[in-house]
């Protein structure tokens, strides 16, 4: 065992294993595993990011809910009461309707009796008028002229 | 034992004599070199084809294993690594996966390539490119020649001699406070490669004497050291990445 010349060979062997290392295998490797290692740490942020956007988002859709929710119970209220305004306004409406409409019939009947009366006077009149003239035409005759005052009452 | 009979001193230097050409000092241990390239090239190749291949998408298959590797190194730099290269990260990386690999090669059975190398007529074939002294000192001096020339470039050879001579014991005591930085200096890629040549090339020796056992006997020594061999062969790989990277760091900071 002495040294020799095979130690310069070795040494030029390392030198240039050393030399491709540094210019061929190395960088290539570490510049991939770097960037992976940037991909995934931004793969990561971009996760973190996105859960985040995802509980902002879930955050407003609760209150987004909940301000419908109360604008609906708020439509639903005002619409009960409105209705409820309406039905009251119809009746009281109907109700105002009706009492014209009695109003309105028993004028008519006050008319209606009026002429009635009025027609009726006129006939009396000329009933009695009548009466009188056949009364007057057949002189004293009771019971004819019992019969005719029986007929005139019961033309009444 | 395949070459016939062997005495058992025989079959151990067999297994420990690398193959080699030249003579003396310029002797290449072909066997190192050729399994170290070998290694090496699975690395970079394999490793290569995943970063080409990388999505940023999610990762599957071999790609998820190199990301786990790239990683775990990235992280061992940033946290023992305090300044700014674009060197460091890849060099443990390097480190750490061809070594790892190198020491892998005492995992497979200590008779199998050697004779299976021996069926095509290679003599002699020593599996384990790191159990090779001048494979792991050749690693560690180039981290040596690394940090030397960080050192100069980050503090300026003004900052290095004047650290060199006054510290850490003032400047009356110059020459003590050089000869103790040059000690320093030069522990650091002593002690790394004869680290991880002493674990690896005694872990080597463990399994070839447990093959010269009985067969009967093999399994039950073998199987033991092996899984625990799968250990010091990634704690050794981590150690020379570790060390590596802090000597660097070193060779980054001002005092």
């Amino acid at each position: 065992m002495s040294i020799t010349a095979t130690l310069f060979g070795q040494m030029i062997t390392f030198g240039l294993l050393i030399w491709f290392t540094m210019k061929f295998v190395w960088p290539p490797l570490l510049s991939v595993m770097e960037e992976r290692q940037k991909k995934i740490a931004d793969g990561l942020a971009a996760g973190e990011a996105g859960l985040q956007a995802r509980e902002t988002a879930e955050a407003e859709i609760a209150e987004l809910v909940t301000t419908a929710k109360n604008q609906a119970s708020e439509i639903v209220a005002q619409a009960e009461k409105r209705s409820t305004e309406i039905v009251e306004a119809a009746k009281d409406t109907a109700r105002q309707e009706g009492q014209r409409l009695i109003a309105s019939a028993q004028a008519e009947l006050e008319q209606e009796i009026n002429r009635a009366r009025t027609t009726l006077r006129a006939e009396v009149a000329a009933i009695a008028v009548a009466g009188a003239e056949r009364i007057l035409a057949r002189e004293v005759d009771t019971a004819q002229h019992q019969q005719l005052l029986g007929e005139l009452a019961k033309q009444l | 034992m395949s070459a016939g009979p062997q005495t058992p001193t025989q079959y151990i230097v067999h297994h420990l004599t690398n193959l080699s050409v030249g003579e003396g000092f310029w002797t290449l241990n072909i066997d190192s070199l050729v399994i170290a390239w070998l290694l090496g090239g699975l690395f970079c190749g394999s490793f290569y084809l995943a970063a080409r291949r990388a999505t940023t998408g999610v990762p599957t298959g071999f790609q998820s294993f190199v990301e786990i590797m790239v990683e775990f190194v990235d992280q061992s730099v940033r946290e023992s690594f305090h300044g700014n290269s674009k060197l460091v990260a890849p060099l443990a990386l390097t480190i750490f996966v061809w070594i790892f690999l190198m020491n892998l090669m005492d995992l497979i059975p200590v008779d199998l390539l050697p004779w299976l190398a021996q069926l095509v007529g290679i003599p002699y074939l020593k599996v384990v490119p790191t159990t090779d002294l001048n494979m792991t000192l050749g690693m560690s001096i180039t981290v040596f020649l690394l940090i030397i020339f960080y050192s100069l470039k980050v503090k300026g050879p003004k900052e290095v001699i004047k650290e060199s001579l006054f510290h850490p014991f003032g400047p009356w005591l110059m020459p003590f406070n050089l000869l103790l930085k040059l000690v320093e200096e030069f522990a650091k890629p002593v002690s790394l490669a004869l680290r991880l040549f002493g674990n690896l090339y005694a872990g080597e020796l463990i399994f070839i004497l447990i093959a010269l056992l009985p067969f009967y006997l093999q399994p039950f020594l073998s199987l033991p050291w092996a899984i625990f061999h799968i250990l010091i062969i990634t704690l050794q790989a981590f150690v020379f990445m570790m060390l590596t990277i802090v000597y660097m760091s070193m060779a980054h900071e001002t005092h």
